[in-house]
């Protein structure tokens, strides 16, 4: 590789490719070559950085601008300006890293000062395309050094000994986990990567597989050393063609270095990886329907056990991580277990990676030590609610976790401080929410999803996750009854007792966790028939207040359905029967005389 | 196949490009190229210090581009900036002196008085 005094660093993330980051890159091709500057200054597609919201992303080092919300057209100022005249263009430099004259570094903006990059460690940073690159940063060192100076059990024990959990959801201890399979009695053993990120509002596997695709590669191969496997397969949403993409362009790159194949880094160790491509069913997530899937067969769960360590794929013993645990295996190894647990909390070592989303400022991906609380997460990295709305809740877990609300937000977050909340860690999703948003609603929305995708083998989960939504229906559209919230309570803790697989386990957590929460919201919908959010149509009403309507006649004018009636400079009123709630006329009512509750 | 000591030297080669991603702290070579700069012949002295720095494996100085200083019948302008150490201004700069200066000032710590622009007042 050439030196080049000046890398521009250009976010191919989703995110910001969606908002056009590749016409971006080619146009600064384009413009650096016109001017004669392709000598001096290279682009480097990068995999994400994080903050999505202000996509798509340009930095250009060495002066580390970092430009948002950068358009195509923007491309020739930036290049006439910065790259020849070598003056920083103001008006793109995300704002918080403007300081007086000076560009601050990164690491001082709120959105970064206390994330602590581990798993992320690369993305954003290398070219995922390149294996040099990761090769620079420490790459593949942690799997020499596995190969040549440690024995399969003093790797368990180096995993065993740095506390880490799995990322996936559960927060298994991956070591044991690692050591089961190496312990189970089998010909043939397999390495499994569950890319099958699905719950809604994550993606942090997708940005890790995008940004960085040898990291998993590299960590699945110290786990076939581990466990005495010479086959890994990682199986990755077929929704994610990128991340699809760079795996597949970083497995060809691995065998040709002979980093995978035969004969590893010349220690006579084998090991292969293929991918697996997955339709997009929820439960192929979950790890027996994930492996039946690899095996080709429908993806649906079987009882445990036995465990995919004795019996997984193809009957073998088999070892499944999910992408992000893998991403947390090299840096242990590189720096040792002492300085990885030496982050977190007692019970839950290192980072966590959140995929911030919902009503928040800076939406996007963010990697913290254990035992940040919530406010933190929220307030200070993620820039609180837009528009100075008041925080309600996070939901963290998806479809099988719970809310979180205003008043535990001082609670340090690990896997056991979020069970206790009655939610869980899951994958790292987590969605806030203001104000404006019904809690009845966000329950129904996420049930909806389970009862979606529930794959129907067993009862409780495809019938009484069925039964449970329609009751929410009913509260919803105004018609509750007394007794609904001791049938729903009824429901889900039958459920949670009697599914087969997590996904019907928890599928009625975020009702479970609203209600423990937001019980009076519910109340309100049975006994009142009112949405205090003002979110669900059916329980809306709009009133004229008649002390300050000055009978203008504005909106029964408005009114597409003639619901409004009244004399001129006498306070108007509007037929409940015949209004459909659009809200026109309050939009429209010079005096604000019209609310809705 | 690569060997351990394969990786090792791509790992070392690749570091040397991409250093510059990393938190400076290094020395800072800054090429005065506003019109006046460029039109007195900086683009070729901004090459050649790229050149000698790549060449002598330099992976701790990084080099920008500033626009114009106002001394535009001095160009082409070429500033120092060594931490600790206040700025060091050379004027009328071609790629032969620019190499100098690297070889010099950046590697050995030796200020070149002929070259700066307090010599070029006198």
């Amino acid at each position: 590789m050439k030196m080049y005094r000046s890398h521009i660093m250009i976010c191919r993330g989703t995110g910001c490719t969606s908002s056009r980051s590749e016409q971006i890159a080619v146009e600064f091709e384009k413009l650096i070559k016109a001017n004669g500057l392709d000598k001096e200054v290279i682009v480097e597609r990068t995999g994400c950085f994080g903050l999505c919201a202000l996509g798509p992303i340009v930095i250009i080092y060495p002066e580390a601008a970092f430009y948002s919300l950068v358009t195509p057209e923007d491309v020739e100022e930036i290049v006439n300006e910065h790259l020849i005249k070598g003056r920083v263009v103001k008006r793109l430099l995300y704002d918080e890293t403007i300081d007086e004259d000076r560009i601050k570094s990164l690491n001082e903006v709120d959105f970064y000062k206390k994330q602590v990059r581990v798993a992320l460690r690369n993305c954003g940073v290398i070219n995922p395309e390149n294996i040099d690159e990761y090769i620079a940063f420490d790459g593949y060192k942690a799997l020499a050094t596995c190969l040549t100076e440690l024995k399969p059990e003093e790797v368990i024990d180096l995993i065993k000994r740095s506390g880490l959990r799995g990322r996936g959801g559960a927060g298994f201890p991956t070591g044991l986990k690692w050591e089961f399979a190496a312990k189970a009695q089998g010909d043939i053993k397999y390495v499994c990567c569950n890319a099958d990120e699905g719950d809604p509002g994550a993606f942090m596997d997708r940005s890790i597989l995008e940004g960085d695709p040898h990291s998993v590669l590299e960590a699945m191969t110290i786990a076939g050393y581990a466990i005495g496997g010479s086959q890994g397969y990682i199986y990755v949403r077929a929704e994610y063609p990128i991340a699809v993409k760079r795996l597949t362009i970083a497995i060809n790159q691995a065998r040709e270095y002979g980093l995978l194949g035969k004969n590893i880094l010349g220690t006579g160790f084998d090991f292969d990886i293929e991918l697996r491509l997955g339709a997009g069913a929820f439960v192929c997530g979950e790890e027996t329907a994930l492996l039946a899937s690899i095996e080709g067969q429908r993806g649906m769960p079987r009882p445990r056990p036995p465990f995919p360590a004795n019996k997984g794929l193809f009957g073998k013993p088999t070892l499944l991580n999910n992408v992000e645990t893998y991403a947390n295996i090299c840096p242990i190894i590189n720096n040792g277990p002492e300085w990885f647990n030496s982050m977190g909390t007692e019970k839950s070592k290192g980072t966590k990676v959140f995929a911030l989303g919902g009503k928040i400022n800076h939406t996007g991906l963010v990697e913290i030590p254990m035992g940040t609380t919530m406010r933190e997460i929220i307030y200070e990295i993620g820039g609180g609610c837009p528009n100075g709305k008041a925080f309600k809740a996070a939901q963290t877990g998806g479809p099988s976790g719970g809310c979180i609300p205003a008043s535990k937000l001082d609670v340090p977050i690990d896997y056991d401080t979020l069970t206790a909340l009655g939610s869980m860690m899951g994958s790292g999703g987590l969605i806030v929410m203001d104000e404006d948003n019904c809690m009845v609603d966000i329950a129904k929305f996420f049930l909806e999803f389970t009862v979606d995708e529930s794959c129907g083998k067993c009862t409780p989960c495809r019938e009484g996750t069925k039964r449970m939504l329609e009751i929410l229906d009913k509260i919803i559209a105004g018609k509750g009854e007394e007794g609904d919230i001791e049938r729903l309570e009824n429901l889900a803790k039958n459920i949670k007792a009697s599914a087969l697989c997590a996904l019907g386990q928890t599928a009625p957590n975020p009702v479970l966790s609203t209600l423990r929460y937001f019980r009076d919201e519910y109340e309100a919908h049975i006994i009142e028939k009112r949405c205090p959010a003002a979110v669900c149509q059916a329980l809306l009403r709009y009133i004229i207040d008649p002390e300050k309507c000055k009978g203008c006649g504005i909106c029964a004018k408005q009114c597409p359905v003639s619901a409004i009636s009244g004399k001129p400079k006498t306070p108007y009123v509007i037929d409940k029967d015949k209004c459909i709630k659009c809200g026109v006329c309050m939009e429209k009512c010079p005096f604000k005389a019209i609310s809705r509750g | 196949m690569k060997s351990i000591k394969d990786l090792e030297e791509i790992r070392k080669r690749t570091l040397d490009t991409i250093n510059l991603r990393k938190d400076q702290s290094g020395i800072r070579i800054v090429v005065g190229m506003a019109t006046c700069g460029i039109a007195a012949g900086a683009r070729p002295v901004l090459l050649s210090i790229m050149e000698e720095i790549e060449k002598n494996g330099l992976s701790d100085v990084i080099v920008a581009q500033t626009g114009c200083i106002g001394l535009c019948k001095l160009e082409p302008i070429v500033e120092v900036y060594k931490p600790g150490e206040e700025k060091v201004t050379y004027v009328k700069m071609n790629p032969s002196k620019a190499k100098r200066i690297i070889n010099e000032h950046v590697m050995k710590g030796k200020i070149i008085q002929e070259y700066t622009v307090g010599a070029e007042e006198k």
